[in-house]
């Protein structure tokens, strides 16, 4: 069994009548002939990780490299403690966690990339938690975000250096979604029309960091892009539909990403890195 | 690539690249010196020189020398381990010229020995090794890794594949290197299985071999 589409991820899923997650295990489990069990057991790992640098964003203020960020995901939590039961603020507020203990050289879970690493596990975990799922259920959604952004990385790419931010927190987002959709218990199709609505949406993204840092504006973007992959979801399990199917707008990522300037595909020579201020931190930093 | 590589792998951050990669590379040139270092000095060229105490490439380098994995979270105090240690290191930035531009030499000195590697961090936490002292080279530590230092003569690399072939292990990609001729010549053979030791030792202890590394995938 194989899939290099989303399509034929999809196909096999209804093929098969079972979730796109179980597609992405048994074609992992089948490709590093390992038992389902050993590979379920990587996953859990992953998941293990997510949480805890959740819970280690959340806790304490972080010492990032270049300072420019650390108490984003403190502030959001003292915040929404007030206003519990919202899906979105916990989404927001965790994925900022996570992207600012990457930023502070902690542990985490580059899915896709390092620095989109906030929003699937933001996603997932306040998903799962809202809707009291396992962690065994979590971790299986995991599977269908890996499945998704398999695709990407084999059609396209995942590196903000080849195809712009849309190609790392474009895509966490849009694997984020499918996630989301696969948790609340979605078809298939609603998983895949998930993916693309999140990614088409973020198409046109430009990695332009500040001083070359994974700080400005990636922390508080890994925010956004949980609460942009949530929306996805909600669409899609109302029954929206992408009118551009899913591996067309993967396509379409492609040819964006290889329009855009050199200088706005991280390497800090437009955008925002050479705003004033941009120029003014990253001149700071280099004394 | 697989799946664990687009969920994964797990790390310490901030950059797959600047961070991930850059232990690697350090891990790399520990295992390929496999001596105790008392001093070394590393060369950051390119996007590292730029951004490397920013992205933390510094102390995922003196890490990785120290052996630790990209995971390790001892990565964060690394270079107050080594001070701890006695590892005396500097850095420097270069330009090292037509090479990728996460690059970076690492230059490492024993009591008497030294090495010097060269390598990049090509995206997402893959990297390469392109040069080991003067010899270019090609290593990516995907798989299993023997470097071999032998005699240049007629039939030597015909006796080392031999040998691998009695222990069943199957030579995946090779690379045949020397500087001089009927000097010295070395070999990098990436392998399907790991080793065992007593191939190695087998293969250390041949007239005309001078030295065997092992490097473990990454």
């Amino acid at each position: 069994m194989e899939y290099n589409s989303i399509q034929e991820l999809l196909e096999l899923a209804l093929a098969e009548e079972t979730t796109i997650a179980e597609i992405v295990l048994k074609v992992e489990a089948e490709e590093s002939e390992l038992s389902e069990a050993d590979v379920k057991a990587r996953m859990l790992e992953n998941l293990k990780v997510m949480q805890k640098s959740i819970k280690a964003g959340r806790e304490k203020k972080i010492e990032s490299a270049g300072g420019l960020v650390g108490e984003e995901a403190a502030k959001m939590s003292d915040y929404i403690a007030g206003r519990p039961g919202l899906l979105y603020l916990q989404a927001v507020t965790d994925a900022l966690a996570v992207a600012e203990v990457n930023a502070g050289m902690g542990k985490i879970v580059a899915g896709p990339t390092a620095g989109s690493s906030g929003i699937v596990p933001a996603v997932v975990v306040a998903t799962g938690e809202q809707l009291g799922k396992s962690d065994e259920e979590m971790m299986m959604s995991l599977f269908t975000a890996s499945g998704l952004g398999y695709v990407v990385s084999r059609k396209a790419t995942l590196a903000g250096a080849a195809g712009g931010c849309q190609a790392e927190c474009g895509v966490g987002s849009a694997m984020a979604a499918g996630a989301a959709v696969e948790l609340h218990g979605g078809t298939p199709e609603m998983v895949v029309h998930a993916f693309a609505l999140a990614l088409k949406n973020l198409l046109g993204l430009v990695c332009d960091p500040v001083a070359g840092l994974v700080e400005v504006p990636c922390v508080k973007r890994n925010g956004f892009s949980a609460s942009h992959g949530l929306t996805a979801a909600a669409m899609a399990l109302a029954g929206i539909k992408s009118v551009i199917p899913p591996d067309e707008v993967v396509l379409a990522m492609t040819e964006i990403g290889d329009a855009l300037p050199a200088s706005l595909k991280e390497t800090s020579k437009g955008g925002l890195a050479v705003t004033p201020t941009g120029e003014k931190i990253a001149c700071r930093l280099r004394k | 690539m697989g799946i664990f590589d687009v969920m994964g792998p797990i790390m310490i951050g901030p950059s797959s690249s600047h961070t991930a990669g850059a232990a690697k590379l350090g891990r790399m040139a520990r295992l390929l010196f496999q001596r105790e270092i008392e001093e070394v000095d590393i060369y950051f060229h390119g996007s590292f020189a730029d951004t490397y105490q920013g992205h933390g490439t510094d102390r995922a380098v003196i890490g990785g020398l120290l052996g630790y994995l990209p995971d390790d979270v001892r990565i964060r105090n690394s270079l107050e381990n080594a001070e701890e240690l006695g590892l005396k290191f500097k850095f420097h930035t270069v330009n090292l010229r037509n090479v990728h531009p996460n690059t970076l030499m690492i230059e490492l000195k024993s009591k008497d020995n030294s090495l010097s590697v060269t390598g990049s961090s090509v995206g997402g936490g893959s990297i390469v090794i392109t040069r080991i002292d003067n010899t270019k080279v090609r290593m990516i530590g995907q798989l299993p890794t023997l470097w071999i230092l032998h005699k240049d003569r007629p039939g030597e690399v015909g006796i080392i594949t031999s040998v691998l072939g009695n222990y069943r292990l199957n030579i995946a990609y090779m690379q045949v290197l020397r500087n001089k001729k009927g000097d010295q010549g070395s070999c990098i053979i990436e392998l399907d299985h790991k080793p065992n030791k007593y191939l190695i030792n087998y293969l250390e202890n041949m007239d005309d071999i001078k030295q065997v590394r092992y490097l473990p995938p990454l």
